[in-house]
């Protein structure tokens, strides 16, 4: 049996008393949510925390509120969020995203927070210890060298959550505490350019609440990619947001997902439709151009060569599918 | 073997709790660090639960807590604390099986029965949920459990069957 390794267990009140117990346990400690990314990694022995701060009974950090503006609390399940009609009627995007996420079963646990704090993943770390071992330890875990691409300094390991390139799309801003006080961010600013540094969200911070700004008549939607239509992460995905003027595009951004360790924003493509309107030349050229961002290696799912092309495909899909 | 980074021991010693199972409470001792899902088959010897993947990859470990299904191989003993927890074990009643363990017995909804006691506890939640649920329902909120045996068919097809006679009140006929 794959087994969890020992750990000391706190599971506070408020969000006050979960920053002051990461202040005091230090860079060992994680915060556990829904556990569903967290207890995997644990049993493989890729993230071995000496103690675990669970936000279980932390009732702060849930709830939807929406007004002009939508704030989700971080320990919100993803069943909630796929369950509560006026947030799909507002943001379909952000609901197909969450829609997709593994299986109604894991939907029932895992938390939007732990969704956007997913590790990243890659086929030569998300294995267990014995297999690891076997092939030699990788950078990203106990080893030195990178197995995806052994001359590269950095980890190729991907981010694969599919709600974080909808946030980024949205606008979204990410509000994080610790016992230093509060800051927040632009959803973007909270990832990282390598798949070991993969969140700039200090080990002492805990990710509150996540708030995204009135749409106006923007609209957006999610494409992803995977093999089956349950459990699986994305490989390729895109978030696509578009206000258009008349048939014209005023403001357009497009992200791109699990095709290398950050989130990609397509600002060659996004400059290149401001003004156009969405004809089917336009969306080809806008799909190439962002495609040229995507730089995926073949440590997922499907070929690398293959998810480059794909990603090209879904953007003029996503495209497309906001014509007015 | 053992990983040379096994954090040294902080909490190896058991805790006594009691957990609410299948409408009894039991005081269970068990280490902290222990899924639900082995805390009910090593300490309450409760194997009805089955034990796959334990990753969260295929659904055999499906329990309910306060009545929503979830994994007991992706969560502690500790955190049933407070909780309803029901297993197959607590499926029949008091006047025999429950409609859909009928179901699934009459139409071969089981083979080799592993992922039996799952699909009968992800199920019995969707029907709480939705008593009369179309076939896309079904699919999609049973997503979560393989079966490599049936092809699915039949399993769908005792749900609709069982979900029939309970709207009839008529569990087995
Ligand atoms: C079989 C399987 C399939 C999956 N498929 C998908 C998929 O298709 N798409 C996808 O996106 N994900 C997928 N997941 C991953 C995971 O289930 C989800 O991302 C889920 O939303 C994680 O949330 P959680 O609450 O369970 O996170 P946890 O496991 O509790 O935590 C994940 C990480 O986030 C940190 N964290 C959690 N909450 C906070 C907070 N409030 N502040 C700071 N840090 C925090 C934790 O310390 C940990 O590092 C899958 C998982 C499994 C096991
Ligand atoms: S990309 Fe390289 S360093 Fe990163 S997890 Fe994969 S093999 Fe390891
Ligand atoms: S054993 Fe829990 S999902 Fe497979
Ligand atoms: S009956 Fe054998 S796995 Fe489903």
């Amino acid at each position: 049996m794959m087994r969890l390794p020992p750990f000391r267990y706190h599971a506070p009140r408020t969000a006050a008393e979960v920053a002051t117990l990461l202040a005091g346990e230090g860079p060992e400690a994680m915060i556990v949510a829904g556990g569903t990314d967290l207890y995997p990694n644990m049993k493989r022995r890729h993230q071995m925390p000496k103690t675990l701060i669970s936000l279980r009974h932390v009732d702060e950090l849930r709830g939807v509120q929406m007004n002009g503006a939508v704030r989700l609390g971080a320990n919100e399940t993803l069943r909630a969020l796929e369950w509560h009609g006026a947030l799909k009627e507002r943001l379909p995007a952000l609901w197909t995203a969450v829609q997709s996420i593994s299986t109604p079963l894991l939907r029932n646990m895992g938390t939007i927070g732990g969704n956007i704090c997913l590790d990243t993943r890659c086929n030569y770390y998300n294995q267990n210890w014995e297999w690891r071992r076997a092939i030699d330890f990788c950078m990203k875990c106990e080893g030195t060298v990178c197995w995806t691409a052994p001359s590269s300094s950095i980890c190729w390991a991907v981010n694969s959550s599919d709600s974080v390139p909808v946030f980024i799309a949205l606008g979204a801003t990410f509000t994080l505490v610790s016992h230093e006080g509060e800051r927040t961010i632009p959803a973007l600013a909270m990832f990282g350019e390598d798949g070991i540094e993969y969140l700039t969200k200090r080990k002492d911070e805990v990710l509150t609440h996540i708030d995204i700004p009135d749409q106006g008549t923007a609209r957006s939607v999610y494409r992803k990619v995977r093999r089956r239509g349950a459990f699986d992460f994305p490989v390729a995905a895109v978030a696509a947001r578009v206000a258009l003027d008349g048939d014209r595009v005023a403001d357009s951004t497009l992200v791109l997902n699990a095709v290398g360790p950050k989130p990609v924003v397509c600002e060659e493509a996004m400059a290149y439709l401001a003004g156009k309107p969405l004809s089917d030349e336009v969306v080809t050229e806008a799909a190439r151009l962002a495609g040229r961002g995507a730089k995926p290696l073949d440590n997922t799912d499907h070929l690398s060569m293959w998810r480059k092309k794909v990603v090209q495909v879904e953007t003029r899909r996503a495209l497309e599918a906001l014509r007015p | 073997m053992k990983p040379a980074t096994e954090p040294d021991s902080p909490a190896r010693s058991k805790v006594q709790m009691i957990l609410r199972v299948n409408g009894e409470s039991h005081d269970v001792a068990f280490v902290p660090h222990k899924t639900l899902l082995e805390v009910l088959r090593e300490d309450m010897r409760l194997t009805g639960t089955k034990h796959g993947c334990e990753l969260g990859e295929c659904g055999t470990c499906t329990i309910l807590v306060d009545g929503v299904p979830r994994l007991s191989c992706l969560m502690l003993g500790l955190e049933s604390d407070g909780h309803d927890i029901r297993t197959i074990e607590g499926m029949a009643g008091a006047c025999g099986a429950h409609p859909l363990q009928t179901a699934f017995a009459e139409l071969g909804a089981a083979q080799c029965g592993y992922c039996t006691p799952g699909f009968l506890l992800a199920a019995e939640a969707v029907l709480a949920r939705d008593p009369t649920p179309s076939r896309a329902t079904l699919v999609e909120e049973l997503g979560g459990n393989l079966c490599r045996c049936t092809g699915y068919l039949k399993i769908y097809e005792a749900i609709e069957l069982a979900a029939a006679r309970m709207q009839k009140g008529t569990p087995d006929a």
